[in-house]
């Protein structure tokens, strides 16, 4: 490999675990440098945890505040949950990116400027009076001020680039000289470029150019004297990849379908942040997999819900707004008793609200959002990869009982990304399907004895012609029926269901003691944040049990009983409350709400500190 | 699944179409004709019964699919094309109708009118239009003419209407035809030819509702009136009507006009001559335009009929194409895509 390990005067420093912030304008490449930064990361061993901050305007004018573009990554010899609530480095190639992200840099945290970002009129634009580089403003904070357009635009001197393209490749200098301060290895990302850039070879030539010059420059220059060594993670062995939720959420439901041998069917509509989804499936139809990107979200429910009942496993992806305007659906596949899949990326609202930004509030939405007695099943993904597990088990669930599953992602973990030890296709459980073909005595909603599900009887099977709709069924026979006890026995039926889905869950797991003085309870993808918070609080020598659920409609049958073991509950939520709500109503315990509603995931040390509080008092 | 040749099988009759359940419309209902017609003619479509899919939203005529013995699917209020197109996409193999009304489709479920219409996906719309809400007992519909009193238009509804021909031309409908719930040959006729058409077939059907609209249609349906007041379109023939075959349209630039051709000013070889696959729709859009000008007939038959590639067939075909190509889904492959490291 081709780190510099000649480096003789400079001293290293080994670390547990760094938090690198690069921030930039949108047009500078900040979350390529730090998707290849992750990649070098991963490949060094680290266990590591990303988090892209995309300026919610598509372009917005250079050198603004709201056109800051930033990655971080957070990665360490240990786990690592989350991106890091405050960053160690600060990698600023502009004024607006420096004002933009200080605030979450750490007293003493080194930030690397980019000098020729620092113009006048960026300054300006950032609302800077004067240079903070020069002013002093930043004593607080090891400051290096290194020329990264001009090295770069030296280094590449004599290939006769165009100076728009030479700008082009600064990210390339700056990217070398955390790979030089971090030691990771650069030809994964040099690969990269040679492969990015096939057909262009001069952009080969000038991007590595650019990372080599970056990379030699912390080695010779005088102002770094420190270079860090962050060594490997103990991980499961495997074979592992960086991926996001959102990619994550794709690959499951294609498992899913590939393991019930059916054709997957997405009816999508473009919604931030969830359009990947349709992005990444629609890349794979050799899995037999049809994309539809509808006219709206209510078309792309609906066409799924069509696809299903011709017998494919019918998803469909979006976030609040537009679950919002699925629900009616939701309901006519309640009644027509349909597999179908319903993933919602949850951002911030109500309405519009804050489209880019992450947010847990759907989940009253997600499990009562319908007209009358309409209960479906509904999961949440923990992490990013989990995304991948959870879209499967959705998938399962909607088959073996017939039924609408909603799953709850947020664009935390879509966005976000970890290492992802990538499973055996083998080792998959396949998921049984039966279409129903036999004419004899055929009842469209006769049931499974232990599910409670109905037949799957498609289009296309001799002897079968039926009718299923939206208006109440009669039990067995499913013709159109109002009679009251038919209504109420149906009503049970539809519920006992979904509440029969228990018996075919794991229990949730507890990790600490299974009784004591505080209990926390998450949901979604508070995870990371809330097992950093235990595990710190625990080191401080602090009993505190965790439990993480990804089953919340229904619960995991033990939760009643290891809720009444603890004298407190603690229900961190990025709501107002809604899991502690329900907690509180279906089993009677004082749970106590943490919430936060800013569009952003807790910090650990937000709920490290209220830990101590309620251990306190 | 098997396309199972309808030659195999014994040849339908009008009873094999019908259901167990019992029809509840109004008695009197213009929905009862157009469901024995589509009974009568669909032995003669040529797809196996198990192959035929109705698909509905919310109405009066969104009840036609449990009265068919054919697969049936009642959806929700406005949605049945998008259902419907979900169902073809999935199932190309399958022979989809939606039956619908003029809230249903004109109203809450425009967009996805609109926009089945042009992706040309491999749908039959029919559209019951009795220019009236029904089933929520007698408001004004997106059909209704302008100034028509009922419940909720007290004083005269100050909308202007649809002109759902000129609508589905409009959104590139590749098959448009309007028909009459009170004329069985050619509802029949109509019904058939929208079953051999590939793509999105819509046909307006005239349909009257005796409870709350009762009449609206009858100046084209009821013998002494229909003759002067409907021009019957067939292709490649002029447009002649009257009761004795004695009046035309004649283009006058891009203006239909009513002329004699009795009385030796103007023969039958001056008059508009109907071409349904003009490449140009222009002339269908005139003949749409008709539709509410009270000087002129009403046009009834296929307006246009075009061949252009279904949504439901491309889709398919991209799948095809990308599972010759590239692997056939090897789950393994498409988990160890992009840089992967191993930890020991
Ligand atoms: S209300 Fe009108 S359209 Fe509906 S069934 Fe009665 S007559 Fe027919």
């Amino acid at each position: 490999m081709e780190n510099n390990k000649s480096t003789k005067q400079k001293k290293t420093e080994t670390l547990d675990e760094v938090v690198i912030h690069f921030a930039g304008d949108s047009g500078d490449g900040m979350q390529l440098t730090g998707t290849q930064f992750t990649t070098s990361s991963a490949i060094a061993g680290n266990d590591l945890n990303t988090f892209p901050d995309f300026p919610a305007e598509i372009r917005a004018p250079a050198g603004t505040t709201y056109g800051v573009s930033g990655f971080q990554i957070h990665f360490g010899s240990r786990k690592i949950h989350t991106p890091g609530d405050r960053s160690d480095v600060l990698v600023a190639m502009n004024p607006a990116a420096l004002r933009v992200n200080l605030k979450h840099l750490r007293d003493g945290g080194i930030i690397i400027a980019n000098n020729q970002g620092f113009t006048p009129k960026n300054l300006k634009l950032a609302g800077y009076e004067k240079n903070p580089l020069e002013d002093g403003s930043l004593s607080n904070y090891q400051v290096y001020r290194v020329d990264v357009s001009k090295l770069t635009a030296n280094a590449l001197e004599d290939l006769n680039l165009g100076s728009k393209v030479v700008e082009r490749c600064k990210n390339f200098f700056a990217l070398g000289l955390m790979y030089w301060m971090y030691d990771r290895p650069v030809e994964p990302t040099i690969n990269w470029i040679k492969d990015k850039f096939k057909s262009k070879p001069e952009l080969i030539e000038a991007n590595t150019r650019a990372l080599k010059a970056g990379l030699h420059y912390g080695d010779i220059t005088e102002i770094f004297t420190t270079r860090y060594e962050v060594k490997p993670a103990k991980l499961e062995p495997g074979t592992y990849r960086n991926i996001t939720g959102n990619a994550a959420l794709a690959l499951g439901f294609i498992t899913a379908a590939k393991k019930s041998e059916l054709e997957l069917y997405l009816g999508a509509y473009p919604i931030t942040p969830a359009s990947d989804v349709l992005h990444e499936l629609s890349q794979y139809k050799n899995f037999n997999v049809k994309t539809f990107q509808a006219e709206d979200e209510i078309a792309a429910i609906t066409a799924a819900i069509g696809a299903s009942y011709g017998g494919s496993l019918g998803i469909t992806a979006t976030s609040g707004p537009g679950m919002a305007l699925k629900m009616e659906a939701i309901g006519l596949a309640v009644m027509m008793e349909l597999p179908l899949v319903i993933a919602d990326i949850q951002r911030g609202g109500p309405s519009t609200g804050l489209p880019t930004k992450t947010e847990q509030a759907d989940l009253f939405q997600a499990i009562f959002g319908r007209n009358s007695e309409a209960p479906v099943c509904v999961l949440a993904a923990a992490t990013p990869s989990d995304c991948f597990n959870i879209a499967y088990e959705a998938s399962r669930i909607a088959i073996k009982y017939m039924t609408p599953v909603i799953l709850l992602s947020d664009g935390y973990i879509a966005n976000g990304s970890e290492p992802w030890r990538i499973p055996k296709a083998k080792d998959l459980d396949t998921i049984p399907v039966k279409f129903h073909t036999d004419p004899e005595n055929f009842m469209p909603y006769s049931r499974d004895e232990k599910t409670l599900a109905r037949p799957w009887a498609i289009p296309g099977t001799p002897g079968l012609e039926h009718r299923i709709g939206g208006l109440e069924k009669q039990d067995l026979t499913g013709n159109v029926n109002y009679e009251p006890e038919n209504h109420q026995k149906m009503v049970n039926y539809r519920a006992e269901k979904i509440e029969r889905i228990a018996d075919d869950i794991p229990d949730v797991e507890i990790s600490g003691e299974r009784e004591g003085d505080l209990l926390i309870v998450g949901w979604g993808s508070t995870y990371g944040s809330i097992t950093s918070a235990v595990e710190r609080s625990r080191a401080k020598g602090k009993s505190v049990s965790q439990i993480h659920l990804r089953h919340l409609n229904p619960f995991p049958k033990n939760l009643g009983e290891i809720l009444y073991n603890f004298k407190k509950v603690l229900v961190p939520e990025l709501n107002m409350g809604q899991l502690s709500t329900i907690l509180r109503s279906k089993y009677l315990v004082p749970a106590i709400s943490y919430n936060k509603v800013q569009g952003l995931p807790f910090k650990a040390e937000e709920l490290e500190n209220k830990i101590d509080e309620l251990l306190r008092g | 699944m098997a396309d199972t040749a309808v030659k195999e099988q014994k040849k339908y009759t009008a009873k094999d179409f019908q259901s167990d359940q019992d029809v509840r419309w109004c008695p009197g209902c213009g929905d009862y004709s157009i469901l024995a017609q589509t009974q009568r003619v669909f032995p003669d479509i040529g797809v196996n019964k198990k192959d035929i899919v109705w698909v509905s939203g919310i109405g009066c005529s969104s009840r036609f699919p449990y009265y068919m013995d054919t697969y049936g699917l009642h959806g929700i209020h406005g949605r049945a094309p998008a259902i419907a197109s979900g169902l073809k996409m999935a199932r190309p193999d399958l022979s989809v109708w939606v039956a619908t009304g003029d809230g249903d489709l004109l109203s809450i479920g425009g967009n996805h009118f609109i926009h089945a219409c042009r992706r040309n996906i491999d749908l039959k719309i029919v559209l019951f239009n009795n220019q009236i809400y029904g089933l929520t007992k007698g408001q004004y519909s997106p059909t209704s003419e302008f100034g028509k009193i009922t419940k909720s238009s007290p004083h005269g509804s100050v909308d202007h209407p649809f002109n759902p021909v000129a609508l589905a031309l409009g959104a590139e409908c590749t098959f448009v035809a309007r028909t009459l719930d009170r004329d069985p040959k050619h509802l029949q006729s109509i019904i058939k030819a929208a079953g051999e058409h590939t793509g999105t077939a819509f046909i307006e059907v005239y349909q009257n509702c005796n409870v709350f609209n009762d009449g609206a249609f009858f100046h084209l349906t009821e013998k002494g009136q229909k003759e002067d007041n409907v021009v019957a379109l067939e292709h490649g023939k002029p447009l002649v009507f009257g009761a004795n075959q004695d009046k035309g349209v004649r283009l006058d630039g891009f203006t239909p006009k009513i002329v004699s051709i009795d009385n030796g000013e103007y023969s039958k070889d001056d008059l508009f001559v109907h071409d349904e696959n003009a490449d140009n729709d222009v002339l269908a859009y005139i003949l749409s335009r008709m539709t509410y000008d009270p000087e002129l007939p009403t046009p009834i038959g296929v307006f246009r009929k075009t061949q252009k590639t279904t949504y439901d067939s491309e889709m398919q075909n991209q799948v095809n194409k990308a599972r010759e190509k590239r692997s056939d889904g090897d789950l393994d492959e498409l988990f160890n895509k992009g840089e992967t490291w191993v930890v020991e």
